[in-house]
């Protein structure tokens, strides 16, 4: 179970033009494991993914899956994955059936097996009432779960997500995690996702790596990365603040680390419920009373100010830079006419 | 392991599924299934019947004849035999038929072919466009498959749209000749078919890492209009200026034209035949050989 299904080396991505889209990316995805790539848009997560779905070619660096190279044996490679792409890509004038039938002769799986498949597949995502509608009715949500069946159709080893819950609703989204539980749990597969949306990372992803700028910044379990940034945090004020209280809070365990600033105290602390009360009365005991006090666990967002720099929620502003980033790529990519 | 793989992957796989589906979508699209078959309708009413050249050469369309004596009866008589002779010898001279319609249908035979596979390079674009394309290259479907999906479906559609044509004429009055048998319309057939691939590969070649559609419609226009008037097709080379004889001798849509007449109105001289499906055969196999090739490295998302 823990050999490494994914292996990159040093991947990198130039794009004519000089865009850095991938910058010297280096890691591995256990088996069975749920790997998210988190960041905002524009920082080339999609190129990682096209690059290891063999789509493009890589500029430098090399990436195996399940042990064949992606350059050398794209054909093993193309065989043994599948790929949910961000947009929608089923046949409109189709219907949910004819396009999961086309997608299993594409990958040339025998009519008697994607058959039977298909109707395993359908009924996990519930979709069977509506197969033989065309695709062009279907609401988004239901495109996304048509999309997972299609990808999943050649049986995948690995399973490539490139954002999969994009434009979703929050229901949807929710359920759409749901349905990625299940496929793991009933075929033990092992997932590669993209996400710029910090919930879905969290609660969805075994392990994460942050990439910024096209580069990776940190991996590791969402819990371990908010465990290393030192635990919560106790936001604390005193009426009077006129004498400094740090050697008081200090000395009360599991307090890690105190700041003071304009008066509040900012406290790095194990055990944010156990260990506020003890700071509470650890301060009434040397006479002092306590104004305010407030308590933040730690989420991925601060994990992600911690390696950036800067707030993932605060860039998702930046639409244009991003439509500015995308145009560039697909400049690069060299067809536009 | 890998190697095993690729041998027992064979390397046409996914091109019946692919070709199917674009039939699949043409059929379910009632719209444009009807106009298909509508559309050369109208263009032999328009063109077939709309522009009588033989009606030029009849005798009440020349100034009257006086003649001093007045002739009699019989050099009336004479001299209408003579301008009748005179009107069928010309088309039979200059349109090897007598009449101008029969002429027209061989040639609009493949102008709707060569209409028809126009679309080759729209759904190429529409494909890229609606993400289609990229989910085909992330699959082990070769990118010689996807093209030739697309060239042979759109020559289907097109050899229907030929024998609709066919039809039609025959229904409005398309006169054989003596070179006619069942035979000679599977020869169309053949004939359609080997022309409309090498052009659905010009259009699949062209639209190969363009994702506008107005690059392909400038394209289209650019080509098609320059191919069907520097032909055979609407009228004899013999009449055209020497400079513009020499594009429609080396024009393919000339010799795949030349091949129907001499299968449907043509009488005797089946020897040029061979010319024709060299010419067209050769231009096919060359073009659809570009269009592979040219796929290996442009083919792009």
């Amino acid at each position: 179970m823990t050999e490494d299904v994914i292996i990159v080396e040093g991947l990198t991505k130039i794009f004519n033009g000089g865009l850095v889209a991938v910058d010297h990316a280096s890691f591995n995805v256990k088996s069975g494991e749920i790997f998210g790539f988190l960041g905002p848009n524009g920082t080339g997560k999609t190129t990682t993914i096209k690059m290891l779905t063999t789509i493009l070619k890589p500029t430098e660096g090399r990436a195996f899956i399940l042990g064949n190279d992606i350059i050398k044996q794209n054909s093993s490679v193309k065989n043994a994955i599948g790929v949910l792409p961000q947009e929608y890509t089923a046949d409109e004038d189709l219907t949910g059936y004819q396009n999961i039938m086309l997608c299993a002769a594409l990958y040339g799986v025998p009519k008697d097996i994607s058959k039977k498949r298909t109707t395993e597949l359908l009924n996990l995502v519930e979709l069977t009432s509506f197969k033989d509608k065309e695709v062009q009715t279907y609401s988004g949500g239901m495109r996304r779960r048509l999309e997972l069946v299609c990808s999943l159709i050649n049986n995948p080893k690995v399973l490539f997500l490139d954002e999969p819950t994009l434009g979703l609703d929050v229901q949807t989204r929710a359920a759409t995690w749901n349905y990625l539980k299940a496929l793991k749990k009933e075929f033990g597969m092992t997932f590669f996702l993209t996400t710029h949306y910090l919930e879905e990372a969290d609660s969805l992803c075994d392990r994460v790596a942050i990439i910024d700028h096209g580069k990776i910044v940190t991996v590791g379990a969402p819990k371990d990365l908010k465990k290393d940034l030192g635990g919560d945090i106790v936001m604390l004020s005193v009426q009077d603040d006129a004498t400094d209280i740090s050697s008081i809070i200090k000395r009360v365990p599991r307090v890690k680390e105190v700041k003071r600033q304009d008066g509040t105290y900012r406290i790095k602390v194990e055990d944010g419920e156990e260990t506020a009360p003890d700071i509470i009365d650890a301060v009434r005991t040397e006479g002092h009373k306590v104004a305010r006090l407030s308590l933040t666990k730690p989420t991925l967002d601060e994990v992600y100010i911690e390696f950036t720099g800067k707030s993932l929620r605060e860039e998702e502003g930046s639409k244009a830079t991003v439509f500015r980033q995308r145009a560039t790529i697909q400049n690069a990519e060299g067809r536009r006419m | 392991m890998t190697s095993n793989d690729r041998n027992s992957n064979n390397p046409l796989h996914g091109l019946g599924a692919l070709t199917t589906r674009e039939l699949i979508k043409w059929f379910k699209n009632p719209v444009v299934f009807i106009l298909t078959v509508v559309q050369p309708i109208i263009w032999m009413g328009l063109l077939g019947k709309g522009i009588n050249i033989s009606g030029l050469f009849t005798v009440n369309h020349f100034p009257s004849l006086t003649l001093n004596p007045p002739p009699t009866q019989q050099q009336l008589l004479q001299i209408n035999t003579y301008f009748t002779g005179l009107q069928s010898q010309i088309m039979t001279n200059l349109f090897g038929v007598t009449d101008y319609f029969s002429f027209l249908s061989c040639g609009i035979v493949i102008f709707i072919t060569l209409l028809a596979t126009t679309y080759s390079a729209t759904s190429v674009v529409l494909d890229r466009r609606f993400g289609f394309l990229n989910k085909l290259l992330a699959t082990s479907v070769s990118k010689s498959v996807i093209v030739i999906s697309k060239i042979i479906s759109t020559t289907l559609r097109a050899l229907v749209q030929a024998i609709i044509v066919i039809g039609v004429a025959f229904l409005f009055g398309l006169k054989t000749g003596t070179n006619f048998s069942p035979l000679s319309i599977l020869g169309t057939f053949a004939i359609v078919f080997l022309f409309g691939m090498g052009m659905s590969s010009i259009f699949v070649a062209v639209s190969l890492r363009t994702s506008r559609l107005e690059t392909q419609s400038a394209f289209i226009n650019f080509v098609t209009i320059p191919l069907m008037f520097a032909s055979n097709a609407f009228f004899p080379i013999s009449l055209m200026p020497s400079w513009l004889q020499a594009v429609a001798n080396v024009n393919p849509t000339s010799y795949a034209v030349d091949a129907v007449r001499r299968f449907i109105i043509d009488s005797g001289n089946l020897s040029n035949l061979a010319v024709d499906f060299a010419y067209v055969g050769a231009f096919a196999l060359t073009l659809t050989t570009i269009s592979i090739v040219l796929s290996w490295r442009f083919l792009s998302k």
